[in-house]
């Protein structure tokens, strides 16, 4: 790893550890305090248990232009942001994508190209609504490698960071704290409930933490109706198009319309915020992300209250591209983090037993 | 007018000097009596809250678990713990109203914005006494920032008060410059919260000898003074002496300024410290360190340059918080002193002769007085007297950290000033820059706090009743 983003990160943990003032703020103090000298596995685990919250920037007394230097979000940042391209497999995607938004676009639309493509080969072979365009067995054959490749690659990258950062035999309790403590996005509240410092300096909202808790449970939820879907068709011998009142329209109209708001209103929230307390250039590549997201969202929707015009085949080939281009690129782009964060929340669960 | 501006609209109610603590306190409590208030704090906005931004924690009365602190702390014993630290120089009225409303402080503060964590890691011994501010005072004062400007407060930064005019037993007007221009304002009220004047080399120096200089001042740079020498001047009421402050020993590569509270160094007891000459001068291991921290301020202005080294080995390093810097690192004694630029015949002379003198070590315990000590030494070592020989051996320089100085403003229970034994009618003064009216010398960990917040709120509230 660049030596430098971890120098700077441990000259900064170092300080921190001679204070101690941000204490209770999140998980990381706590980590971070259980040490006196910062291995690279440490470093690395202290920065993938920030979430980049800003209230330890915003209450520190040694930020610029204080000769100290402090700015820990943007050290952990870089440090997390340098800790995925390192992991990942393979290396030279995540190199690319990681920081690139229009990168991100141009696999998107190159997704779009594709689905444009095979709509134009296949449109004759009949069947209806959706698979009037592309039969459903066609739609798996593309999406199961689309689907079982990132789960494979992430796997790679979480024995990597696990390795890291000298983590042992996971067992179910550190599991289960992990995930407690993400569900509830519990280091977002800022430790006194009152939320982060993110889109207006020193003030706390629960703003970013609303936001992302619609972008996960939207996300989640979407992914829940596709999967329903899935077992609705093969195990029940029903296929789409579905009413309303169906598993996976509910399911699907809910968590779009959460994704969707939650998307947009991440990438306003990150538009305000101080660029300069995030990772160095990540911000295009984050961006991106999030849009892409949305993309996904909002295309969704479209296709549900659309479905039955003339927009459908362009709508449907425009969401099924960026949904394949979110796939392939999870391992690459920031959805990464989510998989991240687990493992420290669940490494830090077996510190502290 | 002449060279002074009047800023329009500039009929303020209550005009509050600096913008630490104690000012924030008296400007919202004075906003939420219906004053127009203005806040002039000589600071950039960057460095606003003087030595308030270094605080951590406030000491608090309490009846029964109150916020983060537990069980209770009564106010004789409040006091009494007062009195130890300050032998006796203490003005028992003022301290009592500062203990008996501490209490009511922790929830007022909470609604103006501050929150609690619970005591931090390496500070349990406070967990009862003292409520610390999650991330710190700064947080603290941005709470309060925040809160102040939605109370309708103005704050102008870079705003020094350069003269309070007083005429009789009021004051009339007030001057302030602002990026290069002098301000006069022509205010109902003043409240006087701008600190100590450590930060003033010279008057330091002047106080306690050229000695000073050398000193490290270990909170804001912007605490000089000007205001309290000016209304000295005037003939208003001071109390305190000049030649008091708080010193403690602190680490000798820390900032002249704001270096806060990371270059503390509490590795003193398992050391042995020497002056530049490589002797020792005194006993380290006279008490544990939290209850000597403040005496060894002292005892480094003494010392030639005023300058001590800390001399401790491997099996050592572990026992204290770490600090700031990392130590400097030797295989032997003799290469520690030159990298330390100490005599290293005598280093080594002086560590040997230590070490002779040790004897059995195994009852040694780091957290308590354990009586491990020298014989025939002088001076002995009375506790935690382990023989330095475990390589690497490791180094720290310590200077005198001013932490802030006693001289100030005499108030009586309403925060009031006074001239010739008659009250100013509108001047009020809070924190530091009157808390030698409650402390003669000594200091009790959290009580900065308290005597800010306290006082602070008195003071607001009564130039707020005496403008409307
Ligand atoms: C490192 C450190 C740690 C400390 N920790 C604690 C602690 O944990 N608990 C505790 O109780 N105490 C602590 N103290 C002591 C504490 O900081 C003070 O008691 C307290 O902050 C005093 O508050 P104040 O508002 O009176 O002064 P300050 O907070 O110093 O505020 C003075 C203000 O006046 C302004 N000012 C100065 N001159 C002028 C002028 N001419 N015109 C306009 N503005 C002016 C300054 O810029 C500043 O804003 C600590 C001190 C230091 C240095
Ligand atoms: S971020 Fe600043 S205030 Fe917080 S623990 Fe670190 S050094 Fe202290
Ligand atoms: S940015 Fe937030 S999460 Fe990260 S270390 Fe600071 S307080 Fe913790």
């Amino acid at each position: 790893m660049q030596t430098d983003f971890l120098n700077e990160a441990r000259r900064q943990a170092e300080i921190c550890n001679a204070c101690r003032y941000c204490e209770g703020y999140c998980s990381v103090f706590p980590a971070l305090h259980a040490e006196r000298a910062f291995s690279d596995g440490n470093l690395t685990q202290l920065a993938n248990l920030c979430h980049n919250c800003r209230g330890c920037y915003y209450a520190c007394q040694y930020t610029a232009p204080h000769e100290f230097n402090l700015n820990l979000p943007q050290a952990l940042a870089n440090v997390r942001q340098q800790s995925w391209e390192e992991f990942a497999y393979p290396q030279s995607a995540a190199k690319a994508f990681q920081k690139n938004g229009a990168l991100i676009a141009l696999m998107a639309t190159v997704g779009f190209a594709f689905f444009f493509w095979l709509a134009k080969q296949v449109a004759t072979i009949g069947g209806e609504g959706f698979y009037a365009i592309l039969s459903h067995n066609m739609m798996i054959a593309i999406f199961m490698p689309a689907f079982v490749f990132p789960l494979v690659s992430i796997g790679i990258s979480l024995r990597r960071y696990w390795r890291s950062v000298d983590g042992g035999p996971v067992k179910f309790v550190h599991l289960k704290k992990a995930f407690i403590a993400a569900a509830g996005m519990k280091n977002l509240r800022g430790g006194h409930g009152d939320g982060c410092n993110f889109e207006d300096t020193d003030r706390f909202s629960q703003g970013r933490r609303y936001a992302h808790q619609a972008v996960m449970y939207g996300f989640l939820l979407c992914f829940a109706a596709t999967s329903s879907a899935t077992v609705l068709h093969y195990v029940f011998d029903m296929p789409a198009p579905y009413p309303f009142w169906s598993l996976p329209k509910l399911l699907g109209v809910i968590g779009g319309v959460l994704l969707s708001l939650g998307s947009v209103e991440m990438v306003r929230l990150k538009l305000k915020s101080d660029k300069t307390l995030a990772a160095d250039k990540a911000f295009s590549g984050e961006v991106g992300f999030v849009g892409l997201l949305g993309f996904v969202a909002i295309s969704g929707l479209l296709l549900y209250f659309l479905g039955s015009t003339t927009a459908m085949p362009v709508l449907l080939v425009l969401h099924l591209g960026a949904v394949l281009a979110f796939f392939v690129l999870t391992p690459f782009t920031k959805m990464v983090h989510g998989f991240y964060r687990l493992a420290a929340l669940a490494r830090d669960a077996q510190r502290t037993k | 007018m002449n060279k002074h501006s009047t800023t329009p609209g500039s009929n303020w109610d209550v005009v509050v000097v600096g913008g630490g603590n104690a000012a924030l306190c008296a400007a919202m409590t004075a906003a939420e009596e219906g004053a127009r208030v203005l806040i002039l704090e000589t600071a950039p906005k960057a460095y606003r809250g003087g030595n308030s931004r270094h605080t951590r924690n406030f000491r608090c009365m309490h009846h029964g678990p109150l916020g983060p602190l537990v069980d209770s702390y009564t106010e004789d014993e409040y006091f009494s713990d007062l009195m130890k630290v300050t032998g006796g120089k203490t003005h028992e009225g003022l301290a009592r109203l500062a203990i008996r409303s501490s209490e009511e402080c922790l929830p007022w503060m909470e609604e103006h914005g501050v929150r609690f964590q619970p005591s931090l890691s390496g500070t349990l011994s406070l967990a009862r006494t003292n409520a610390f501010f999650l991330g710190g005072g700064k947080s603290l004062v941005n709470a309060y920032y925040r809160t102040a400007e939605k109370l309708g407060v103005t704050v102008k930064y870079e705003a020094a008060v350069t003269h309070i005019e007083l005429d009789d037993d009021r004051v009339s007007y007030l001057d302030y410059t602002l990026a290069d221009k002098t301000h006069r304002v022509f205010p109902k009220s003043v409240v006087v919260a701008s600190g100590g004047f450590q930060a003033d080399t010279e008057w330091l120096a002047r106080a306690w000898g050229p000695a000073a200089k050398n000193f490290l001042i270990r909170g804001t740079p912007y605490n000089r003074g000007v205001v309290l020498a000016d209304l000295l001047d005037q003939g208003v009421e001071q109390v305190g002496d000049p030649t008091q402050c708080h010193a403690v020993a602190i680490d000798g590569r820390a900032p002249k300024f704001d270096g806060g509270i990371v270059t503390r160094l509490d590795c003193v007891p398992f050391s042995i410290v020497v002056n530049k000459n490589a002797e020792r001068f005194y006993d380290e291991g006279e008490d544990v360190w939290p209850k000597r921290y403040a005496i060894w301020g002292r005892l480094v202005a003494a010392q030639p340059d005023q300058v001590g080294y800390v001399i401790i080995d491997a099996k050592s390093l572990n026992l204290f918080m770490p600090s700031v810097f990392p130590p400097i690192k030797a295989d032997s004694i003799e290469e520690l002193a030159e990298k330390m630029g100490l005599p290293p015949v005598a280093l080594k002379s002086t560590v040997e002769e230590f070490n002779r003198s040790c004897g059995d070590t195994s009852n040694f315990h780091p957290t308590e007085l354990d009586g491990v000590r020298t014989t025939g030494l002088n001076p002995a070592k009375t506790n935690w007297a382990r023989p330095i020989t475990e390589a690497p051996f490791y180094g720290y320089s310590l200077r005198t950290g001013v932490t802030f100085t006693y001289l100030g403003l005499k108030v009586d229970e309403n925060a009031q000033c006074s001239v010739g034994n008659r009250p100013i009618a509108n001047l009020w003064a809070a924190g530091e820059t009157m808390a030698g009216s409650i402390l003669g010398q000594g200091y009790l960990a959290g009580f900065g706090m308290t005597i800010g917040t306290v006082f602070g709120r008195i003071a607001g509230k009564e130039a707020a009743a005496y403008a409307n």
